[in-house]
C-alpha cells in the first residue's frame, strides 16, 4: 500500500492502493468513475483511454504510482477541458451502437484534435487505429471527428 | 417507435425504460437471431393501437358521445365535432377500467399514416454513451460488493486436480479462494478456482498467485491441424443428404467440371466488454445486474443455484458492451451465483479479455467441398455441396440431428440449377461452439457465393448477370432444412432487386482507379436480402485493402432508417473483421489466442467507406443485426480474384 495524490477532473484525490495498481481500476473500483472502460488490460484496444496532463494514455497499463501529482481527465470531465464540440458531434452523427468503446474513442479523438485541429482522413485513421470498436462504427467516428474539427457535416 | 406510432403520442415526450425480467408479462425477453423487430412488430403495434382505442373510448364515454366522432393525436383525444379535447393523462384512469377490445376490433394504422415509424429519429441513449453516464454490466455497483475472478482449465473439459491457495490468500485484499464445479449441460460453465477480493485488481493478483494442477481432460490432444485432417478425411465419404434435386451424378460427357474446397476456422465473438455479472444473494430473494442477451435464462440459471423459483430472482438488464451471440449464454451467471452462494455476499464476477477469448463458445470451424458442372453453353447443370462442420447441435442439443443447425444459407440455394445435392457431415471437437452473429449463414455464404463466382468465371460470364439469370424464373423457395410448418420462403425476386440495386449504385462495370477491382455477393438471411459490392486494392504486402463497400438491403419494413444503416455498416464491418483477420486456433486442447494481439480485429485504418441503400419492399419486417454479415467475405474474395486472379478459399485472408 502507498498513498498516491493526483487530480481527477479538477478534483484532488488521494488513494491508498498498491503502487502498481493500474489507474483504470483505481478510477473504476476505488473512485467510482466507471465511464472509463476495461477492454483488454494490455493497451491493445483503447477502451480505457484517459488524459494524463493532456496526453492520451491507456489507463489499464498505467500504474497509479506514475500519475502522482498529475492531472487526469476522464470522459466524465472532458467537457470542461476541450474546446471542440466532440460529444455533440458524436450525437449528431449517431456514432455509438453498443457504446462501450466510445469513451475511449472520444478521449483519443480529443487528444488528436488538441494536437491536430484539422486532421486529414489519414491522420484520423492513424491516430484512431489504436481504439477498437467491435460494432464497426469507424466510419461514423471519422465523420464525427471531421464535424467537430469544423469540417462541415463530415460527409463526402 | 412502433408502439408510440400506433398509440399516437408525441415522440419527444416518450421515455424508454428497460423491461423487468417477467416471463409472466412478456413474450420476448431475449435479444438474438435478429428477431427484435421481426417478433415484436405486430405485438407492439397491436398493444399501441389497443391502448389508443381504449383512451378514445374513455374520452367518448366522459363526453357522452359516439366514439366514432373522436380521434387521437399527440397524446390527446379530440372530439372532431366540437374540437374539445382530453389529454391521455386525463382519461387514462377511466380507460384502464374499460374492457380490453378483442384483437380483431382494434384498428391498426394504415402504414401511409405512420408519423414515427420510418423516420431517422435519434436514439435516446446515445448522449449517455458520450459522457460516461451509460451504465454497462461492468459498471454495476451494490453495497458490500466483492469482486471475483475464476481460474479455469485452459483445455476444454479439463478439471482441477489439486490447488494451493496459500500465496493467493496472502495477496492484499483477497478475501477467499475456493473451488466451483462445472455446470453441465445447460450452462456449460467450465468450473475452476474462484478468487474473491475487495477490488478487481486484488482478485487478479490473487489469481496470479494460485498454484493449480489441472487434469487436462479428454480433449487435451486436439489441435487445429487434427481437426483439419478430420474434415479432409470425412469429406471423402458422403454426408447426410439434406437436399437432392435431380441427379448430380448423371451428367453429359461434354460438361465442364469445377471443384473447390473452402475452409473456415473457429471464431471468438470478442465483444468489447468482456463477460461479467453482479449477483446479490438473499434468504428468499436474489438480485442480479447483468449485461445479457437472455435475462430470462440468467434468471432461471441463478434460481437453480439459489434453490429458488425463478420469479424470486430479480434480474436487472444493463447495457451490454456488445453481444453478437456470446451474451446469450448462462455460463458466467452460474459462476457468479455459485460464488455468491458460498460467500453469502454480493459478487461482481469479472472476466478478463484472456478469460473471454479462451473460454468463449466459438463459431464452428467448417470445411466445404464443392463440385459443379457447366453445360457446353456455360450454364450450371449440377451443384454438389458437402458441408462439414463442428455442429452447434452436436454441442447444445445432441439428441437433434447435427446438420439441422448448420444448413442456413446452404440448403436453400437461390440459384436455379436442375441437379443439386447438399450434404452435411459433423466433425467431433472438444471446442464449445455456438451462435456467432449470423451463425451458419455467414459461413455458408462464403462457400456458396464464392463458388457461384467461380462458376461465372468458368462460364466467362459477368458475375452480376450470371447470378441474375440463375435467379430466374421468380420462385418462392422453402428451405428443405426448415421445419415442415415453417412458412418462411426465400423470394428470388427480392434477392434480384437488391442485386440490381447494388450493381447500379456501385457503378458495376464502370472503370475503377488503377489497381482496384470489384466483387459482388448476395444472400438472404433472417428474413432480409442483402447484396454487397466490395472495391478492393492491395496493400504493399499483397494483402487485401477494402476501399469501398456498397450495400443494398431489403429488410421489408424499415423502422428507423439511420439505425438500419448503422446496423448494416456494423454488420459488414463485423464480417470484414472475420474475413480479413479472424481465427481461433487450437493447440493441445486450448485456444492459442488470448488477446487482441493474437486475435486481430478490424481497426479504423481497415474500415472502408460504406454506402448503404435501403430497398424497402413493404413486406413483413426482416432482421437487421445479422443479414449484413454474410455477403462481405465472398464479395472481398471475389474482388481479389478479379484483381489478381488468385482465389481466396480459406478464411481469414490475412494470416
Amino acid at each position: 500500500m502507498a498513498t498516491t495524490r493526483f487530480v481527477v477532473n479538477r478534483e484532488p484525490r488521494e488513494v491508498d492502493v498498491s503502487p502498481e495498481t493500474p489507474l483504470l481500476w483505481v478510477l473504476r473500483d476505488t473512485i467510482g468513475l466507471t465511464g472509463t472502460k476495461y477492454g483488454c488490460g494490455m493497451a491493445l484496444c483503447g477502451a480505457c483511454t484517459v488524459h494524463v496532463d493532456g496526453v492520451a494514455v491507456r489507463s489499464c497499463s498505467t500504474p497509479i504510482s506514475s500519475v502522482e501529482g498529475k492531472k487526469v481527465t476522464t470522459i466524465e470531465g472532458l467537457k470542461q477541458e476541450v474546446k471542440f464540440p466532440l460529444q455533440q458531434a458524436w450525437i449528431e452523427e449517431q456514432v455509438p451502437q453498443c457504446g462501450y468503446c466510445q469513451s475511449g474513442q472520444i478521449m483519443a479523438a480529443a487528444a488528436l484534435l488538441a494536437k491536430t485541429p484539422h486532421p486529414t482522413v489519414e491522420q484520423i485513421n492513424d491516430e484512431m487505429s489504436g481504439n477498437i470498436c467491435r460494432c464497426g462504427t469507424y466510419q461514423r467516428i471519422r465523420r464525427a471527428i471531421q464535424r467537430a474539427a469544423g469540417g462541415g457535416n463530415g460527409h463526402h | 417507435m412502433i408502439l408510440a406510432d400506433e398509440l399516437e403520442v408525441d415522440w419527444p415526450k416518450v421515455e424508454i425504460q428497460q423491461a423487468e425480467t417477467r416471463t409472466d408479462l412478456y413474450r420476448h425477453l431475449g435479444t438474438g437471431g435478429s428477431t427484435s423487430v421481426r417478433t415484436t412488430y405486430m405485438d407492439l403495434r397491436r398493444a399501441g393501437a389497443t391502448a389508443r382505442e381504449m383512451l378514445i373510448s374513455a374520452a367518448a364515454q366522459k363526453w357522452g358521445v359516439d366514439r366514432e366522432r373522436c380521434s387521437a393525436k399527440n397524446g390527446t383525444v379530440i372530439d372532431n365535432d366540437t374540437k374539445r379535447s382530453f389529454t391521455y393523462g386525463e382519461v387514462a384512469a377511466t380507460a384502464a377500467k374499460l374492457p380490453m377490445p378483442a384483437e380483431d376490433d382494434v384498428r391498426l394504422k394504415d402504414p401511409k399514416d405512420f408519423t414515427i415509424i420510418g423516420r431517422s429519429i435519434p436514439r435516446v441513449e446515445i448522449p449517455s454513451k458520450t459522457d460516461g453516464t451509460a451504465e454497462f454490466g461492468l459498471d454495476a455497483k451494490v453495497p458490500d460488493m466483492l469482486y471475483a475472478v475464476v481460474a479455469r482449465c485452459p483445455t476444454f473439459g479439463g478439471k482441477v486436480k489439486s490447488f494451493d491457495a496459500t500465496a493467493a490468500k496472502a495477496v492484499l485484499g483477497v478475501k477467499d479462494v475456493f473451488q466451483i464445479e462445472a455446470i453441465e449441460p445447460d450452462a456449460h460453465s467450465a468450473g475452476g478456482i474462484a478468487v474473491v477480493a475487495d477490488s478487481t485488481w486484488s482478485a487478479l493478483q490473487g489469481r496470479r498467485a494460485l498454484k493449480i494442477e489441472w487434469d487436462r481432460g479428454p480433449h487435451a490432444n486436439e489441435t487445429s491441424a487434427s481437426l483439419a485432417a478430420e474434415f479432409e478425411q470425412r469429406a471423402k465419404s458422403s454426408g447426410t443428404v439434406v437436399r437432392n434435386d435431380g441427379d448430380v451424378d448423371k451428367l453429359p460427357a461434354d460438361s465442364t467440371r469445377i471443384e473447390a474446397v473452402y475452409e473456415l476456422p473457429f471464431l471468438a465473438h470478442a465483444t468489447m466488454e468482456p463477460m461479467n455479472i453482479t449477483v446479490a444473494p438473499g434468504a428468499d430473494r436474489w438480485e442480479s445486474w447483468a449485461a445479457t442477451q437472455s435475462p430470462d435464462w440468467v434468471q432461471r440459471s441463478i434460481a437453480k443455484i439459489a434453490g429458488l423459483p425463478p420469479q424470486r430472482v430479480i434480474v436487472h438488464t444493463l447495457l451490454s458492451g456488445g453481444g453478437f451471440g456470446r451474451r446469450y449464454m448462462a455460463d458466467f451467471p452460474v459462476e457468479a451465483a455459485q460464488i455468491a452462494k458460498i460467500t453469502g455476499k454480493p459478487i461482481k464476477l469479472v472476466w478478463t479479455r484472456e478469460d473471454d477469448m479462451t473460454h468463449d463458445f466459438y463459431r464452428p470451424a467448417a470445411y466445404h467441398h464443392m463440385t459443379a458442372a457447366l453445360d457446353s453453353q456455360g450454364k450450371p447443370i449440377a451443384w454438389r455441396h458437402h458441408l462439414l462442420s463442428t455442429s452447434i447441435n452436436a454441442y447444445w442439443n445432441p439428441k437433434a440431428p447435427p446438420h439441422k443447425s448448420e444448413m442456413d444459407g446452404a440448403s436453400a440455394v437461390p440459384y436455379n440449377i436442375p441437379n443439386l445435392r447438399v450434404e452435411h457431415s459433423n466433425a467431433p471437437t472438444g471446442v464449445p461452439v455456438a451462435w456467432w452473429r449470423s451463425v451458419a449463414d455467414a459461413m455458408n455464404a462464403f462457400a456458396v457465393e464464392s463458388f457461384i463466382d467461380e462458376l461465372a468465371v468458368a462460364a466467362k460470364a459477368d458475375p452480376v448477370q450470371f447470378r441474375l439469370q440463375l435467379l430466374d424464373p421468380p420462385r418462392m423457395l422453402k428451405d428443405p432444412n426448415a421445419d415442415p410448418d415453417d412458412d418462411e420462403r426465400l423470394s428470388t425476386e427480392r434477392l434480384k432487386k437488391v442485386l440490381q440495386t447494388v450493381a447500379e449504385k456501385s457503378g458495376w462495370g464502370k472503370p475503377l482507379p488503377k489497381g482496384w477491382a470489384r466483387g459482388v455477393a448476395c444472400h438472404r438471411s433472417f428474413g432480409s436480402y442483402v447484396a454487397q459490392v466490395a472495391e478492393v486494392s492491395t496493400k504493399s504486402d499483397g494483402s487485401p485493402k477494402v476501399e469501398r463497400v456498397f450495400s443494398a438491403i431489403d429488410c421489408g419494413v424499415v423502422i428507423n432508417p439511420n439505425g438500419a444503416e448503422a446496423q448494416s455498416e456494423g454488420a459488414m464491418a463485423y464480417g470484414l473483421s472475420a474475413a480479413l483477420y479472424g481465427a481461433i486456433t487450437i493447440k493441445d486442447g486450448a485456444v492459442e489466442q488470448t488477446n487482441f494481439d493474437g486475435y486481430q480485429v478490424l481497426r479504423m485504418s481497415d474500415m472502408p467507406e460504406v454506402e448503404v441503400y435501403l430497398v424497402p419492399s413493404g413486406d413483413d419486417p426482416g432482421g437487421l443485426g445479422e443479414p449484413g454479415v454474410p455477403p462481405i467475405a465472398p464479395a472481398v474474395a471475389n474482388a481479389m480474384f478479379a484483381l489478381n486472379g488468385k482465389r481466396l478459399r480459406k478464411l481469414p485472408f490475412v494470416s
